[in-house]
């Protein structure tokens, strides 16, 4: 295949950045996405130029590294995959490709298509945890029975990879989906009771500082999200959050 | 200098109970006077962070990716062994110790292995505390599957994100001490090089990865956890930014690097599909529960499959070769990874992979689709005749169980793995090789540790499966936590550790110059280049078998390489911005030592012994074969180049399992 890409180019966080244009040939249809980059940077490389920088690491779509906004939409075209996982099968040749940046207020860029995306770490670091020592003298595993279809639910809203896909998808760049899956992973949990009421103030608040937006349910944050978190884990924060706020 | 594993006396059973009775310990008011600091934050580094901070130390944690939750323990997926004996299915902790042993082709060190085997349980209790989300029965009890080498059911998982879950609990437990300001974090560091003070670990030179500033962070020990080396093949199942350069700078300072060649081949891979590939991907070897591996009988049919003229599905029962099955009639499909890698490259190399390449054989899952689909017929009351019926019931077992992998496996080659048997093909995926510890974690050099796959310690010439994440754990959680402290009880006076000394100016210098040699090199290929090369002369002549000769020729081409890398690599940009050529350029001129020393280590080891496999020592039926003269650890020494290395010999003693040939037949 051959194509054309548009990518967004930004020496630095200070610099103001612009959009450049690069022709690319001889794109097998089997590579990633990502592998395709891989091909543009080694041609920009042995041409003396500078690589287009972007953030990557596990390449199996779990670690959440890799972000990149293809075409309008955060991790291209196909649903239920990261960047990384994006085959370039999903284009035809002669297509051009806009590649941009993860946007948001909270993700100020770093360099090319790198934000930083730190607010998360933060968020978390407010009351992403079950205050509980690492010493090993807890009760034994199955002393706490969980319901299986909590357990489930849990896992399903603890299996967000943290790429901001959400925030960078959402008009009000709010991260209600990614601090909502794990305010719920807790909450469904028995052994996250006990600290529910300051979790979810906690990190609202840090969420709220942070400077991302609030939720108007459009939902594009479930519709783009690789892993298919749930708009439920939404509500059930919103719930949490009401009653936490009740208690006072 | 002599290795001293530091083993303690008494009968196995007692040894770490007793030891952590008799060490020194630091009492809370002084713990705050002392700095330690850890590299890398996967479950060994994350977990050894997180409870030396709650302990009171002052820990500095470092990863080079952008947060400390996306460290690659992220992307283990099928589960983590304990001797919990949830099942009732007669596993004990001896049990887990003996099989661990014995997966490692007696090559580990007895004492680890039985102290792995006794904390395994506390790690369980100790996640779900923290609420990791495993995986459990319709009673609300956690569920376990089997793994390969053994036979019992021990594995706990979160479903094919075993890895993840785990992760993100020790992630969760540091982000509590990250908000007590007793962790503090550097993301997007990399560590360049370990300060010694007086012949002790006193500190590391990091380069920040944004800014690229260089700078000195000091301590009165250095932990290191910082995972494997498995990229030095290039294509492995390792992320892109896996690197052996901090386990290497420390070989460089006098930590000697033990058992290079044991290397980790997992059977169970998407195959290499052309030139571009920028890594490849696992399939868990949770699968081989309940998929089954087969070639075709007849090379007609192999043929038909190349020319897809025949469909995997319409060859006849009788004319697949279900050769793990046929061969290891008691483990079957569920033999350990080594053996299972061997026998597919056995199948391969006679002519019968099954694509293109010729490299890749099926794993099936159309029997267990059926088997699933009428148990959950019968007990629905449906009919179990209906074949439709069955195989969509059947799916969506097997969808619950397996689902992340199998959507993995369709974006990837673009077919149905519900409606086809996969192609799978063994991979570069974990490096049993590291730096030498003794029994307290610590290296040869006083003051600097190192966990999790980067030490050598447990798991011999072969790792068990999901046994990684249970010794990430255990070291950071369970282990190093206790024997740090009796180092550091000698500490307690010594106060801050002053940046401001010829040794760490000394270590920023050299730095700093290779740094500008590859800034100001102008040569003519991309690092990217190099590694490639690199990655080829390991995986042709370092890989799946060995044999003298080649050993012998890949010593001279990674030399000459690696000569070539610095008269002729390109690193454009400066060294005061990001710049992941530069990192790259950095990890890979690491590569290209090690990967020599690698290739030392396997023709100096003349037998077969787990994952490393040579030729000329089989048995007649094609199995690996120890030879008894080599029942030892080999720890090199830094003297210069690789080819100047010394080797120093941990003997081995077996007092608690009779060392026997491995068989699983």
């Amino acid at each position: 295949m051959n194509l054309t890409l548009k990518i967004w180019r930004q020496a630095n966080a200070n610099d103001k950045g612009k959009m450049v244009d690069y022709k690319i040939s001889d794109i097998s249809p089997d590579m990633s996405f990502l592998e395709m980059l891989d091909v543009l940077n080694n041609e920009l490389i042995e041409k003396g130029e500078q690589p287009v920088a972007f953030d990557h690491d596990c390449r199996e779509g779990i670690c959440g590294s890799c972000s990149l906004y293809i075409n309008g939409e955060a991790h291209g075209p196909d649903r239920g995959v990261t960047t990384c996982q994006l085959h370039m099968r999903m284009f035809k040749d002669g297509d051009t490709i806009t590649i941009e940046p993860f946007r948001a207020t909270a993700f100020p860029v770093i360099k090319d298509l790198i934000v930083d995306r730190t607010s998360f770490d933060r968020i978390q670091h407010a009351g992403g945890f079950i205050s509980v020592n690492t010493s090993g003298n807890t009760i034994d595993a199955n002393a706490i029975p969980v319901n299986k279809h909590n357990a489930d639910d849990a896992f399903s809203a603890a299996t967000c990879i943290g790429c901001g896909a959400c925030v960078a998808s959402c008009k009000n760049s709010s991260a209600m989906l990614f601090v909502g899956a794990k305010v719920s992973q807790f909450a469904l949990l028995p052994q996250g009771q006990v600290e529910a009421t300051d979790r979810v103030l906690n990190m609202v608040k840090q969420m709220d500082e942070e400077g991302f937006g609030n939720c108007t349910n459009t939902g594009a944050c479930e519709v783009e999200c690789p892993k298919g978190i749930s708009l439920e884990n939404i509500a059930r924060m919103n719930r949490e959050y009401l009653k936490a706020s009740l208690k006072g | 200098m002599a290795l001293d594993s530091k083993i303690p006396k008494g009968p196995i059973k007692d040894k770490w109970t007793d030891y952590k009775n008799h060490i020194d310990l630091v009492n809370p008011a002084n713990k705050r006077n002392i700095d330690v600091i850890v590299v890398g934050t996967g479950l060994a580094g994350g977990s050894a962070a997180a409870t030396l901070a709650e302990l009171g130390y002052n820990v500095k944690a470092f990863c080079f990716q952008d947060s400390p939750r996306r460290a690659h323990s992220i992307a283990a997926q099928g589960g983590i062994n304990a001797a919990k004996n949830y099942q009732g299915d007669g596993d004990s902790t001896y049990r887990l110790f003996y099989d661990t042993v014995k997966g490692g082709d007696y090559r580990s060190r007895e004492a680890n292995v039985y102290r792995l085997a006794e904390v395994s349980a506390n790690i369980i209790d100790q996640c779900v505390a923290q609420g990791v989300p495993f995986a459990r029965e319709y009673g609300g009890l956690l569920d376990n599957r089997s793994f390969g080498g053994v036979l019992v059911s021990r594995t706990f998982y979160a479903a094919g994100q075993t890895g993840q879950q785990l992760l993100l609990g020790a992630y969760s437990a540091m982000n509590r001490q990250i908000g007590r300001g007793k962790i503090k974090m550097y993301n997007r560091h990399e560590m360049l090089d370990v300060v010694k003070v007086d012949g002790k670990a006193r500190g590391i030179i990091t380069r920040n990865l944004i800014t690229g500033e260089i700078e000195r962070h000091s301590a009165h020990a250095v932990v290191l956890g910082t995972g494997g080396y498995g990229n030095v093949f290039f294509l492995s199942t390792n992320a892109m930014g896996s690197n052996v350069t901090a386990a290497w700078k420390a070989h460089k300072r006098g930590a000697y690097f033990a058992n290079p060649c044991y290397t980790q081949i997992h059977p169970t891979c998407i195959p290499v599909s052309g030139d571009h590939q920028s890594k490849l991907t696992l399939m868990s070897e949770s699968l081989r529960n309940d998929g089954r591996i087969w070639v075709p009988k007849k090379m007609e049919d192999v043929e038909a499959i190349r020319n897809k003229t025949l469909k995997p599905k319409d060859i006849a029962e009788e004319d697949r070769d279900y050769y793990l099955e046929r061969r290891y009639p008691a483990f079957g499909n569920l033999v350990p990874r080594d053996v299972a890698s061997r026998a597919a490259k056995e199948r391969c190399d006679a002519g019968y992979g099954v694509n293109a390449t010729g490299e890749a054989v099926f794993l099936d899952f159309a029997s267990a689709i059926i088997r699933y689909g009428k148990e959950q017929a019968t007990v629905r009351h449906l009919d179990v005749n209906d074949a439709a019926l069955v195989k969509k019931l059947g799916q969506e077992v097997v969808k619950n169980k397996y689902g992340n992998l199998f959507q993995m496996y369709e974006k990837i080659v673009d077919q149905d793995p519900y409606n086809t048997p996969m192609m799978i093909y063994p991979a570069v995926h974990y490096t049993m090789g590291g730096i030498w510890v003794d029994y307290n974690l610590m290296t040869t050099v006083p003051g600097l540790y190192a966990i999790g796959e980067a030490n050598f310690s447990d798991h011999g010439a072969n790792r068990l499966g999901a046994s990684a994440l249970m010794q990430g754990l255990a070291d950071g959680y369970f282990v190093l936590p206790y024997t740090i402290g009796d180092y550091l009880s000698n500490d307690i006076r010594t106060g801050p550790i002053s940046t401001d000394t010829r040794e760490f100016e000394d270590a920023e210098a050299e730095v700093r110059k290779n740094i500008d040699h590859l800034i100001n090199n102008n040569g003519t290929h991309s690092v990217d280049y190099f590694h490639k090369r690199l990655g080829k002369i390991m995986w042709n002549k370092c890989g799946m078998a060995r044999n003298a000769e080649d050993l012998k020729s890949a010593i001279s081409e990674i030399s000459q390489l690696r000569a070539e890398f610095w008269k002729d690599v390109r690193v454009p940009g400066t060294e005061n911005e990001f710049n992941e050529e530069l990192a790259k350029a950095g990890r890979v001129a690491d590569f290209l030592e090690l990967g020599e020393l690698f290739a030392k280590d396997a023709l100096q080891r003349e037998e077969s012994a787990g994952g490393h496999f040579r030729e000329e020592y089989q048995t007649p039926e094609g199995e690996a074969m120890r030879r008894k003269e080599f029942q030892y650890v080999s720890a090199w020494e830094y003297k210069g180049e690789p080819k100047d290395a010394i080797l120093h010999k941990e003997e081995l003693a077996y007092e608690n399992i009779e060392v026997k040939e491995r068989s699983y037949k």
